[in-house]
């Protein structure tokens, strides 16, 4: 049972179905608004870059986070889905349509997408489902790649001119932090919308079990398709604001390492929480940041290390802390927050 | 409240229902109404077909042959997850919660046939999501007050202790507001206090809430007790129907359950083979 805060009594349901109960709680949220969106005016433009990766990673592992954790259904595809996601945006902003039309549909052509992927699901699971959405992984790109160079650029891939809005153009980190922040805004809130209500309970009982959600009315494999086409749309968004992100996207940035990373992002962050996408994705790219940052000062200081050792360092490092993650807290940094949020509730008389 | 009085036409009609698995003949020829109102009973040894029998009628399982006909419509051909909707909900025999909700979302997850909110009202929440939630939340309270589960509202039924889960599982059942309700061995497990209680719940439900029910159970005591008629099954045939009094001195019934550990009435039996 979730503990609150003394004198918060539930005066009706609809206040016990609230996530923001009381005003202290409606103060911290928009202080925190405030402060998320007054950072750029503040913090340098390395932090800025480093944050709206983590906001690009936040929004896809929301997305693998309503199908892996909500749904139980495991996709090794999120990377090839941010691919279409960002091909579409740059295809469209080509051919003259707005960066900020062109997004929304770029995640919904990534949906569509990834719902015609989610149709094995129908009739396999678990690790034959992985590999069926492996083939996802290894189509797409392959399919940028070759198919219609001319419009999607081959190998060397598109170049997207920087959105506008007005005079504004968003072409530096501080511009940028704004429309993906946003974004990710509007994700996270989305994700918990439906966690929450009719959509989000039919997921969790398939993940659960699955035959009594079918013999207790949930038709299971249209709410399997319909978490594909959110997972999808998901990466779709993030997609979209890569291309911005990068400007320049070729189908090497969307491989199936990248896939595995947000998996890895999902579990270090906790299964089917709200916070565990935000969590996981903060956590992997913070401590990539790091490793970066950490080479070439290892480098002075054993300078008998082999330059191959220290290129590997960040993938060494995730892989290093996603097994730590799995054997001591295999429910991930949010399951942790809660622990801690708890012992904070219950002070001064811990344990 | 529908008493059970035979001028109604059956809620639902099993015909001739034959289902095999491999050699094995699970259900043979079985044929069986439940009235409207009425409590049945299905009783039969271990393996005598009687989840079996509650499989077909949900959709869970095929019957190679027969039909069945509930309510105006013919199930043989429904969707599994249609037919809650016509109104036939259930529990299992072998606990079968979402086990890593919280009991109320077990509950609440229940009402999804009764929800029309579509995928993008539940992630805009406010407006329509947000009163049918309040809506149906309201329905849900109630069945929680009448099942007197307030105290595990918000626990995970994952962790809550075997009688406890059991009686979620009932409440699930009741979230879906059915016509007919299956209660595949509600009481199997539990202590004597629980089992009380259970019984007592089940007349409620029937009393006050005017449903049917078909309840499979092996406290024969129990299903004398509270059951109106009663079918046995053996060996995937039916052997015998009718009501306790006349099954408690059916023969055919003493004799399929000979060898067996049987409770109060049956037990005075005497044994010979
Ligand atoms: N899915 C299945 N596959 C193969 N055999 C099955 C299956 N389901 C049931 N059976 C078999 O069908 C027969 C009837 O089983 P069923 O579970 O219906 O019995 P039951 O009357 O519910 O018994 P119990 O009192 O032990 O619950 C048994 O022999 C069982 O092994
Ligand atoms: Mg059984």
């Amino acid at each position: 049972m979730a503990l609150r805060l003394a004198g918060d009594f539930d005066t009706s349901y609809a206040h016990d179905m609230a996530i923001i109960r009381n005003r202290g709680q409606w103060g911290m949220t928009i202080a925190f608004l405030i402060g998320l969106f007054a950072l750029p005016f503040f913090a340098d433009g390395h932090v800025i870059g480093t944050l709206n990766l983590i906001g690009i990673s936040i929004i896809a592992v929301i997305g693998l986070n309503i199908l892996l954790g909500y749904t139980g259904q495991i996709s090794l595809g999120q990377a090839a889905f941010m691919a279409v996601g960002a091909y579409s945006a740059a295809v469209l902003v080509k051919a003259g349509v707005s960066f900020w039309l062109a997004l929304p549909i770029s995640g919904l052509v990534a949906g569509l997408v990834g719902l015609l992927f989610g149709l094995p699901s129908l009739r396999i699971k678990g690790f034959y489902l992985a590999m069926a959405t492996l083939s996802a992984q290894m189509i797409i790109p392959w399919f940028f790649r070759n198919v219609r160079t001319d419009i999607f650029g081959g190998m060397p891939g598109l170049t997207m001119q920087p959105p506008r809005l007005g005079e504004i153009v968003f072409n530096s980190q501080a511009t940028m932090y704004f429309p993906i922040m946003l974004t990710v805004v509007v994700c996270v809130i989305a994700a918990k919308n439906i966690a929450r209500t009719r959509l989000g309970r039919a997921l969790i009982a398939i993940r659960d079990n699955d035959l009594a959600a079918e013999v207790l009315g949930i038709a299971q494999f249209s709410h399997k398709l319909r978490a594909f086409f959110l997972s999808a749309l998901y990466a779709g968004l993030a997609g979209a604001l890569w291309a911005m992100y990068a400007r320049t996207i070729n189908p090497d940035q969307f491989s199936l390492l990248n896939s595995v990373w947000y998996l890895g992002m999902v579990i270090v962050g906790g299964m089917g929480s709200a916070l565990g996408p935000i969590l996981g994705a903060a956590f992997v790219r913070v401590l990539e940041e790091v490793t970066v940052q950490l080479a070439p000062v290892l480098s002075k200081l054993f300078p008998q290390l082999e330059a191959g050792l220290l290129a590997a360092l960040g993938p060494i490092t995730f892989g290093i802390a996603l097994m730590l993650f799995l054997v001591f807290e295999p429910r991930g940094l949010a399951h942790r927050w809660e622990l801690i949020k708890a012992a904070w509730r219950l002070r001064p008389f811990a344990h | 409240m529908p008493s059970s009085t035979s001028t109604h036409a059956p809620l639902l009609q099993a015909i001739d229902l034959h289902l095999f698995f491999g050699g094995l003949s699970a259900l043979v020829s079985v044929s069986f109404d439940i009235r409207p109102g009425e409590i049945l009973a299905l009783i039969g040894p271990n393996g005598a077909g009687k989840t079996s029998a509650l499989n077909c009628l949900n959709g869970f399982y095929r019957p190679q042959r027969g039909k069945i006909l509930f309510d105006g419509h013919d199930l043989t051909h429904t969707p599994t997850h249609v037919i809650p909707r016509l109104g036939i909900a259930r529990t299992f025999q072998n606990i079968a919660l979402y086990t890593g909700m919280t009991a109320l979302d077990n509950l609440m997850a229940a009402r999804h046939i009764h929800m029309r909110q579509s995928m993008w009202a539940s992630a805009l929440y406010f407006g329509p999501a947000h009163r049918e939630e309040i809506a149906h939340r309201r329905v849900i309270e109630e069945i929680i007050d009448f099942l007197e589960m307030e105290h595990i509202r918000k626990a995970i039924v994952g962790a809550l202790p075997y009688g406890l889960r059991k009686r979620v599982e009932l409440g699930r059942a009741l979230a879906l507001e059915p016509k007919l309700l299956l209660l595949d061995e509600p009481m199997a497990g539990m202590n004597v206090e629980e089992k009380e209680d259970m019984a007592r719940f089940i007349l409620d439900i029937h009393e006050r809430r005017g449903m049917t029910i078909l309840l499979v159970e092996h406290d024969m005591g129990l299903v004398m007790d509270i059951a109106h008629r009663v079918v046995v099954l053996d060996f995937g045939v039916k052997i015998a129907e009718g009501t306790p009094d006349e099954i408690k001195s059916n023969p055919a019934v003493i004799k399929a359950y000979l060898g067996e550990t049987v409770n109060s009435e049956q037990s005075t039996v005497n044994s010979q083979q």
